[in-house]
Order: C-alpha cells, then sequence, then structure tokens
C-alpha cells in the first residue's frame, strides 16, 4: 500500500533506537554505524526485524549520519544500497502481518549554517540531496529528516527532499528542555515552516523522554495541519556511579505514548535507549484506538528562525526598510552601509514591529544580489519574520530559498502574469503572500471591483494548492487628496473580503494621506477605521507613536488585549523612548576626564550619552552649519575621551559609549546634509575585514566605529572572508589601507596570505593588522605594515597614512 | 563508570560583575554609565542565554593513550579517572552580539564580556557539581584544562567534539578552522584525584604573566 494512503487512516508506529543496540552488539565509540549496514549486515537486519515482529510498520534506516561529508560518494551509494536492502530483507522474513514501510533516515550534518558557522546553504542542500536521491534510486518508500536541531538545516534537508525525491516526506526535530530547538525555534516556528514547504508529517524525536516532551507535542497537535510524529527517548539517562540507564521502562513509556494517541498523535515510535519491547507495549497499549481524523487548524501565520506570527490578532508590519522617499536610505544603499540598514530594522523591533518589510529595489542597486543579501544580514540579527517586498520576480525566489523560515511575499496581483510567475514560488518555498487587487485594466475605482479581483487571485491560487489561508489581500489604500471617496472604498473592500471571501486583509496605511500635511492625523485615523473593517495586517511605520497608540488602543478596546497588558507595556516601555532626551547638564561630571565646563555636545560625548548627543547636536544645528559642528565640537571631544583613554584615565567601555555618541550626531550631521544635497568631506577610504576561517568579529567592529568617528570612508566586508574578495575589493575602491583581524592562532596564517598578496598585486597599499593573538614582532613576522592593539592605535596609523597621501598628492 | 554521555542544563550560575568589567577591560571600578550599561545588557542578555553541558567520564589510561603533551599528563597525573567536558551559553547570545556589533559597539563589547564571564561561571559550577557528586567517594575535582592550553594541541577539539557528539547535545558546532560557534563556549578535560586538593587555582596557576586578562 502506499504509505500516504497508509497513514490517512491509521495510526503508524515506527521503530525505536538502533544506537545502543548497535553498541551492545560491538560497535565501538567513534566507529561509523552507517558502515555496519555493510560489514555487519546480519546484526542490522536482526535490530530491524525484531521492530518488525514488534509490530513496526515504518523501520528506518541505520543511515542517520549517510553523507558526503562522511564518506566519499562511492562508498555513501553502497552504504544507502546495503541500508535500504536490510530493512526490505528484515521485513520480508519478520512474522509480522502489518503494513511494512521503509524510511530513508536523514539526520543532520553536525555543521552550523552560516553566517553563525561556515556551512553555506546551497552546500547544505547539495550534501541531503546526494543521500535523497541514493534513497529514491534504491527503492526507500519514504523519508524521515529526522533530530534537527536547526531551523535552518532543516529547511535545507527539506528543500533538498522535495527538490529530488517525490516520496512522503516526515520531518522531525529535537526539542530541549525550554521547548525550543538548539538554534531557538518554537514548535509553532517549526509547524509553520515544515508544513509551509509541504512535509507529510510533522514530529518531535530524540533529546529528551516523553513526560519532558510533553508540551511539545501537545503545541505540535494543536497547530498541525498534517499528522504528527512522536519519538522520544526512554525517558533522561541516569547514573547510579556503576552503570548508566534511561529512567522510564517499557511500560511506563507505553502510558505516555498511549496519552498522546489519544490526544491526535498519528505516529508512533521511539529513540534513544528504547529497544523493541517499548514498541510492543506501545502498539499493544494503542492498536484498539482509531485514528483521529486530521483536521485543517486554518492558521494563517509566517515564521522567522525562532518564532511564528499568526494573523488571527492585527500584525503590525513595519515599512521603514524602503528606499521609497527617504533619501538618507537611499543614500545608505547606495553606499552599501549595511549598518545603517540593519539599524533601521533594530529600531522598528524596538518599537514593537511584528513583522519587517524588506524592500531594496533603486535602478543603482542589483537587486537580484543585494535582496537575498540584505534579507541573510537582517536574518543574522533580527528574529522578526520578514516580508520580501520586490516586483523583480529572480530577485524574489533567491530571497525566499535563503530565508530562514515562512517568508511573507509582497506581492501577487490579478495580472496573469504575476499570478503565473509568483504562485509557483509561494508553493514550493512555503510562504505567504500578499494579493494586490490590481489587474490588467489597472486599480477598480469601486469596492466590487476589488474584491472580484481579491477572489480571482484566491481562485487561482487554489489551482496551485495554495490555501486562502496563505493569502492576505491588499484592497490598496489610495490618497483622499486626489479622490475624496478613496478612503470610503478601500474600507468597503476590507470589510467584503474580511467577511464574504473570509481572506486576511493588508494595506499600506499611509499611502492614504499622501500629498496632506500632517500625514499622521489622516494616518491614524484611518488606521483605527481599517482596523475596525477588520483589516489583518498593517504596514505602518512604528516610528510613529500616533500609529502605534492607535493599535494598542484598538487592541485594548476590542478585547484583543487580556488585562490591557500589551497596552500597558506599550504606554510604560515603549512611549516613552519618543520623548526627546533631557540636557546633560544635571549630570555630574567625571573627575578623572574633567567635563565640567563642556558645551552641551561635547559633554554628552564625552561622558558616552547617545540620546542627549542627539539631542544637544540637533540643537547645535539650528545655530551652526555641520562642518562647525564635526570640527568644532565633535572632533575635540573624541580628542578629550581619545586623550584620557590613551593616558588609561579612561577605559575600552568608555571610549566605546563616547563613539557610539558621537555616531548619534554623526548621523544627524549625515542626515542634514543629505537634505541640504551637500557632500561629506572623508577622508580615504579603508577596508577592513575578519580573515578567512575566523568568525569573531567584535575587534574588527570595534576599529570601525572608532575610524568612522575619525571620518574614514570604511568599507567592512565581514568576517570568514578570502583574501581573493579582501584584494579584489582594496583594487576596485582603490583604498590606500587595508585592515585585518584575527583572534585565533589557527587563523594566522590566512591573514598571511591575505598580506602576501595585498602585497603582490596592490604594492601601494599599507596593511594594518590587529587581534588577540598577534603582538608587534608577530605583525612584522607576516608582513604587516603596522600593528595596532588597539582601535585608537589603529586610528593613528590610519591617520599617519593619510597625512602622508595628503602631502605627496 | 559512566558509559553514555550525559547532558545537563543549569540554571544562571550567580553574577560576578568583576569578571565581566576584568573581560570588558577594565582595571577599575566602573562608573554610572558603565554599570548602567552593564545592568541593561545583563537585562537584555538573560532570556537569550542558556546553559547547557555534555559529558564523559573515561578512564585516565583511555585518554593518555598515545598522548605526548606535557599539558595533559601533568593535568591528569594521579588521576584514575577524568570527565571530558563541552559547556556552552548557546547562540542566542552571539545573535545579540552580532545585532550591536553593527549598530552599537560599547554594547556588543559588554556583551562579549558577560558571554566570557557567564560561560566560565557555568564551567565552574559543572566542576562544582563534580565535587558533590563524587566528593563521597573520596574524589576531588582537578583544575580543568582546554585544547590550546599549554602544549594540548587546539587539533584536539576534533577529537573532543567527536567523543562528545557536541552539535547533537548541546548545539555546539566546530567550523573548519577550529573554531567553536556558538562562540561562548568551552571544551576542557578535568581530572578527578583521591585525597585533598595541593595545587593553585586561578590565574596564579597560569604561566601566561603578559595576559591582559591576569588578576
Amino acid at each position: 500500500m502506499d504509505f500516504r494512503q497508509y497513514l490517512q487512516q491509521n495510526i503508524v508506529y515506527f521503530d525505536g533506537g538502533t544506537g545502543t543496540l548497535l553498541q551492545q552488539a560491538g560497535l565501538a565509540l567513534g566507529e561509523l554505524p552507517e558502515r555496519w549496514n555493510v560489514t555487519h549486515a546480519d546484526v542490522v537486519q536482526n535490530i530491524h526485524r525484531d521492530y518488525f515482529n514488534a509490530g513496526s510498520n515504518v523501520v528506518v534506516t541505520n543511515t542517520f549520519g549517510a553523507n558526503t561529508l562522511k564518506f566519499s560518494k562511492t562508498e555513501l551509494a553502497e552504504i544507502v544500497r546495503a541500508a535500504i536492502e536490510n530493512v526490505k530483507i528484515a521485513a520480508n522474513t519478520s512474522n509480522g502481518i502489518q503494513e511494512k514501510f521503509v524510511a530513508l533516515d536523514i539526520g543532520p550534518t553536525g555543521k552550523l549554517l552560516k553566517p553563525y558557522g561556515d556551512f553555506d546553504f546551497e552546500e547544505a542542500v547539495e550534501t541531503f540531496a546526494e543521500t535523497i536521491r541514493l534513497g529514491e534510486k534504491y527503492g526507500a518508500d519514504l523519508i524521515l529528516i529526522e533530530t534537527m536541531s536547526d531551523s535552518y538545516e532543516t529547511k535545507a534537508a527539506l528543500l533538498a527532499a522535495k527538490e529530488n525525491s517525490t516520496l512522503p516526506i516526515i520531518v522531525s526535530c529535537a526539542y530541549g528542555a525550554d521547548g525550543k530547538l538548539m538554534t531557538g525555534a518554537t514548535p509553532s516556528a517549526m509547524a509553520a515552516l515544515i508544513e509551509g514547504m509541504g512535509a507529510d508529517a510533522i514530529g518531535v524525536n530524540c533529546s529528551l523522554g516523553p513526560k519532558q516532551l510533553k508540551s511539545v507535542v501537545e503545541e505540535l497537535l494543536e497547530v498541525c495541519s498534517v499528522p504528527v510524529l512522536v519519538k522520544p527517548n526512554a525517558g533522561l539517562p541516569q547514573t547510579d556511579g556503576e552503570s548508566t540507564y534511561y529512567d522510564i521502562d517499557d511500560s511506563e513509556f507505553a502510558e505516555y505514548m498511549a496519552e498522546f494517541a489519544v490526544k491526535g498523535a498519528r505516529l508512533l515510535g521511539g529513540c534513544c535507549g528504547t529497544t523493541p519491547a517499548y514498541i510492543a507495549k506501545t502498539v499493544a497499549a494503542t492498536k484498539h484506538m482509531t485514528a483521529m481524523p486530521i483536521a485543517d487548524k486554518n492558521i494563517s501565520w509566517v515564521s522567522s528562525y525562532t518564532r511564528a506570527v499568526r494573523f488571527d490578532k492585527p500584525v503590525l508590519i513595519g515599512e521603514r526598510i524602503n528606499p521609497t522617499g527617504k533619501k538618507r536610505f537611499k543614500q545608505a544603499l547606495i553606499e552599501g552601509d549595511e549598518a545603517y540598514v540593519l539599524g533601521e530594522g533594530i529600531a522598528q523591533q524596538e518599537k514593537g514591529a511584528h513583522v519587517l518589510d524588506v524592500n531594496v529595489g533603486l535602478p543603482e542597486i542589483d537587486e537580484k544580489t543585494a535582496l537575498p543579501l540584505y534579507i541573510e544580514k537582517l536574518q543574522a540579527v533580527i528574529d522578526l519574520p520578514l516580508q520580501i517586498d520586490t516586483s523583480d520576480i529572480v530577485a524574489m525566489e533567491k530571497a525566499m530559498r535563503r530565508y530562514n523560515g515562512k517568508p511573507l511575499v509582497n506581492s501577487v496581483n490579478g495580472k496573469q502574469e504575476s499570478m503565473d510567475a509568483v504562485f509557483p514560488l509561494v508553493k514550493k518555498y512555503g510562504g505567504m503572500v500578499v494579493g494586490l487587487t490590481l489587474d490588467e485594466r489597472g486599480i477598480p475605482d469601486t469596492a466590487t471591483g476589488r474584491v472580484e479581483i481579491a477572489k480571482k487571485i484566491i481562485k487561482e491560487a487554489e489551482k496551485y494548492g495554495i490555501a486562502k489561508k496563505d493569502i492576505l489581500i491588499d484592497p490598496l489604500a489610495l490618497t483622499i487628496s486626489a479622490d475624496k471617496n478613496a478612503a470610503a472604498v478601500t474600507l468597503t473592500a476590507l470589510r467584503e473580503i474580511k467577511e464574504k471571501l473570509g481572506a486576511h486583509t493588508s494595506l499600506g496605511v499611509s499611502n492614504v494621506s499622501f500629498g496632506l500635511p500632517e500625514r499622521a492625523v489622516i494616518n491614524s485615523a484611518f488606521f483605527a477605521l481599517a482596523l475596525e473593517n477588520g483589516l489583518s495586517a498593517a504596514i505602518v511605520n512604528p516610528n510613529s507613536a500616533e500609529m502605534l497608540k492607535t493599535y494598542y488602543a484598538f487592541s485594548a478596546l476590542k478585547g484583543l488585549d487580556e488585562n490591557c497588558g500589551e497596552y500597558i507595556r506599550f504606554v510604560t516601555e515603549i512611549l516613552p523612548t519618543f520623548q526627546p532626551a533631557p540636557t546633560t547638564s544635571g549630570i555630574a561630571a567625571t573627575a578623572t576626564i574633567g567635563d565640567g565646563d563642556l558645551s552641551p555636545l561635547k559633554r554628552a560625548i564625552v561622558k558616552g550619552l547617545e540620546r542627549e548627543a542627539e539631542t544637544a547636536c540637533e540643537a547645535a544645528l539650528k545655530t551652526s552649519s555641520p562642518l562647525t559642528i564635526v570640527n568644532d565640537e565633535i572632533v575635540p571631544a573624541l580628542d578629550i575621551i581619545g586623550k584620557a583613554y590613551e593616558e588609561k584615565r579612561a577605559y575600552l567601555p568608555g571610549l566605546l559609549m563616547s563613539a557610539e555618541a558621537a555616531k548619534r550626531a554623526f548621523e544627524k550631521i549625515k542626515q542634514r546634509l543629505v537634505q541640504t544635497g551637500e557632500g561629506g568631506a572623508k577622508k580615504c577610504k579603508i577596508v577592513l575585514a575578519t580573515v578567512k576561517g575566523d568568525i569573531h568579529d567584535i575587534g574588527k567592529n570595534i576599529v570601525k566605529t572608532l575610524l568612522e568617528n575619525y571620518g574614514f570612508d570604511v568599507v567592512d566586508l565581514g568576517r570568514d572572508v578570502p583574501s581573493d574578495t579582501i584584494v579584489q575589493v582594496a583594487g576596485e575602491i582603490a583604498a590606500p589601507i587595508v585592515g585585518l583581524s584575527a583572534l585565533m592562532t589557527t587563523t594566522v596564517p590566512s591573514m598571511e596570505e591575505t598580506i602576501r598578496k595585498l602585497h603582490e598585486k596592490l604594492p601601494n597599499v599599507k596593511v594594518l593588522v590587529g587581534g588577540a593573538v598577534l603582538t608587534e614582532e608577530y605583525a612584522q613576522k607576516i608582513g604587516a605594515d603596522g600593528y595596532a592593539k588597539d582601535g585608537l592605535q589603529a586610528v593613528r596609523f590610519a591617520e599617519r597614512i593619510y597625512n602622508d597621501l595628503c602631502k605627496y598628492s | 563508570m559512566l558509559d553514555k554521555i550525559f547532558v545537563k542544563n543549569y540554571d544562571a550560575p550567580p553574577i560576578d560583575r568583576r569578571e565581566i568589567l576584568r573581560y570588558a577591560g577594565c582595571k577599575d571600578d566602573a562608573d554610572e554609565r558603565l554599570n548602567a550599561l552593564i545592568d541593561e545588557c545583563l537585562h537584555e542578555s538573560e532570556p537569550f542565554l542558556s546553559y547547557r553541558v555534555c559529558y564523559y567520564m573515561f578512564d585516565v589510561k583511555q585518554i593518555l593513550d598515545g598522548v605526548t603533551s606535557q599539558t595533559v599528563q601533568r593535568g591528569l597525573v594521579g588521576c584514575e579517572k577524568a570527565v571530558v567536558f563541552a559547556a556552552t551559553v548557546g547562540l542566542g547570545l552571539d545573535r545579540l552580539i552580532a545585532r550591536y556589533g553593527a549598530t552599537n559597539t560599547a554594547k556588543a563589547l559588554v556583551l562579549q564580556a558577560i558571554g566570557a564571564e557567564r560561560v566560565e561561571a557555568l564551567c565552574d559550577t559543572f566542576c562544582q557539581g563534580l565535587e558533590r557528586a563524587y566528593g563521597e567517594t573520596g574524589l576531588y575535582a582537578r583544575r580543568r584544562f582546554s585544547p590550546g592550553y599549554g602544549d594540548f594541541a587546539l587539533e584536539n577539539q576534533k577529537k573532543i567534539f567527536s567523543a562528545l557528539d557536541c552539535p547533537k547535545n548541546i548545539g555546539l558546532t566546530l567550523t573548519e578552522s577550529g573554531l567553536m560557534s556558538p562562540t561562548k563556549s568551552v571544551t576542557a578535560i578535568v581530572g578527578l584525584q583521591s585525597g585533598k586538593r595541593q595545587e593553585k587555582t586561578g590565574c596564579e596557576a597560569c604561566g601566561k604573566t603578559d595576559c591582559f586578562a591576569r588578576k
């Protein structure tokens, strides 16, 4: 019988642990168990047969770590072939009369994916793909991706399975005692991702016993619209000092499993420490039960690598990562100023946004490279789900593929061409998509016209198997300054889409006030009306206090906010951040530095007060030119703290707090310069990088902050950067200085290689090095032109080179 | 004898602010502003920290088989048993450090210092736990030592990782270049010896006298 068919009607029994049983049969610590498929086929077959005899429907191949990282392609093929044959032989020789299936087992690679590890996403996909192709070739009935502890690796494995096989796929993760994956995902976040990509069942296995996994299983059963697999360990390992054992026996295990089955778990098995006896008892305790039908939970959600965001309460989507109408943002994108873009994201999260829209479309930018790159960079530091916002279909696919979680996609519309291009991507990568109510004829003037397009979009999506729950219809907010009825039409359409079509909705709220003064007044009132008419998601500016006030007040008034808890948190924690910072006059002077008689801006910088520095700089800009402020206030203030640091009257944290305060003041200066169209005067370009193989970058980031403070134009290549990239960029932008960082002795050779190549190809470039393991002598030995013990020394070195350049040019 | 790899989750060990200051590069007491920054960072990092250790107990004979390192031999002299362990405070903190590495280096520096203090505190808690567990049998835990210390080569990380299956047990991975991720992690060997404690501990016991972090 076909596995998918069998799963629909029955409780399916898996096998239990094999590792412990192989060890009992003589497998040594450190020996690769997958080789035993070939060398000890009889032992492996006996274990499999015992499980079939105990009543297992599915026995999993002994291929947990069978991948090209551990085995050559030839050996891997032989192992997978033998592993599948072993299960088949066991099935044929078992006395069990139940339906029997072979599951190809796919375990994690043991490597962490980039950006926090060094394993590339596509490499991971290809690694899994190789094993999966073999599994399909040699006749597995289904694929079990199991013991996954990271959402990104899970996505890579699932994607590999979908791209290389048509077999049923079950995806199971290992949750810790905190109920999350090692890298932070909740069961809901994983369910959104896995179900979105179309797995046949979702599960939990390993790491803990059934007792500790109860809350995880319950959460999965509550949210999953596909069958749930439960494969726990035999409790927790214990020791009496002499021997070790798991603390739950077969009878107790079966009791827990029966409880899970009553609650609706449909695939039952065991993991570490469980034996055929555990499975036999589980089968005995549950075989009289009828399989619970699988209900569609009808949840609309997106996810990041830690959390899921559901649309059953109104969702705030931050709109700030978008160059449209934002000069400063445009400038940052063109200059490749990642820190600014990330800062915009972080600020919106701090203000309470639930999802962030990401749009980097500019004529000067290649969106196909830039969008996936920014998605990755943002995901490295922000754990909110993202909305991939682009009209470039190639950029959209690349970004969706790389996205860690279930993305929101903005957007599809009623044009056939748009639907033909976007829906296949949504189906493949498992996103939720915004559908704009416009088509070949434009935007209908009437609510009815827009509802008709919404219907068309929902109907077309169905053809691809994309459910209505994965669509957010946007009936489009147009400005009332052009048409006085514009808002009324949108609101009517909103209500009808919600009530008649039963679909969720989304709106770019701020468009309504385009061309009017004091837009926040109109926007917040329109926002309240839209929410009352059933708006599910609003693309808004979270930096607008008015919008947030409306949102939290609405939720509280509509009974969506238990005990008004979120409203109170908003008023006490977020609202105060909208107040301007106080001046520095009331703050005591620092005795060791002597800041008693300084101007407010200098004082704020010397004391490292960020918000005060911002306020003081704004005040100063009312009377002085940007250049005067930089030369007479900011630079002298930096010199005061720099000198104190060099004379050991101040320490590194103090120096950096001042640098951050100065950065805030500089940002105000930049904003002014962008508005007036002037360019800021910068010193020369400097390329910074942490060398290949090294993932530590705090030192490099400190150097960058200080160099920027002193007016250098820093191009930061990040960490783990290949030598050729450094040489190439330094050459392209003609940077006279390259700064390299390495923390470990193991990565110094990589630094040495980079220096050699730089000197070879770009003889005029001066290379400055730093990092925990380096010394002056060591730096000389590997050929560096300079060594900086700390960030300030790096500044001094750069100034020396820069002054020489000015002298001779 | 333990024939399994054990995994333990801990509650947050007590915080030592002086250690945090030391790792942040401060030799004196913190001023008001820095204290406020440390408080802010402690508060912000708390939900992102997890405290996990996995360990395996070996016969010292097993470990010393073929080992020439003086550091290892000295560290285990007179011991019958030794515990090899890996400890991590998790990836969440690395993400937080990266977040501020891009936007606020002062906070990144302090968070980094907090991570260093936290993982050392976790190791201390774990080793004290060993003392409690084996104290009755008259064993005490000697000073722990890690790959990269003395002549105990960094390459041994690979062996420790394969013996403890760190990725699966505590989510700790090793890059091709031998770096650990999450970064705020420690692998170490600790000998269990019978009798009374005699050795020096802490910085006193270390030969690197020009260390920036020496107390």
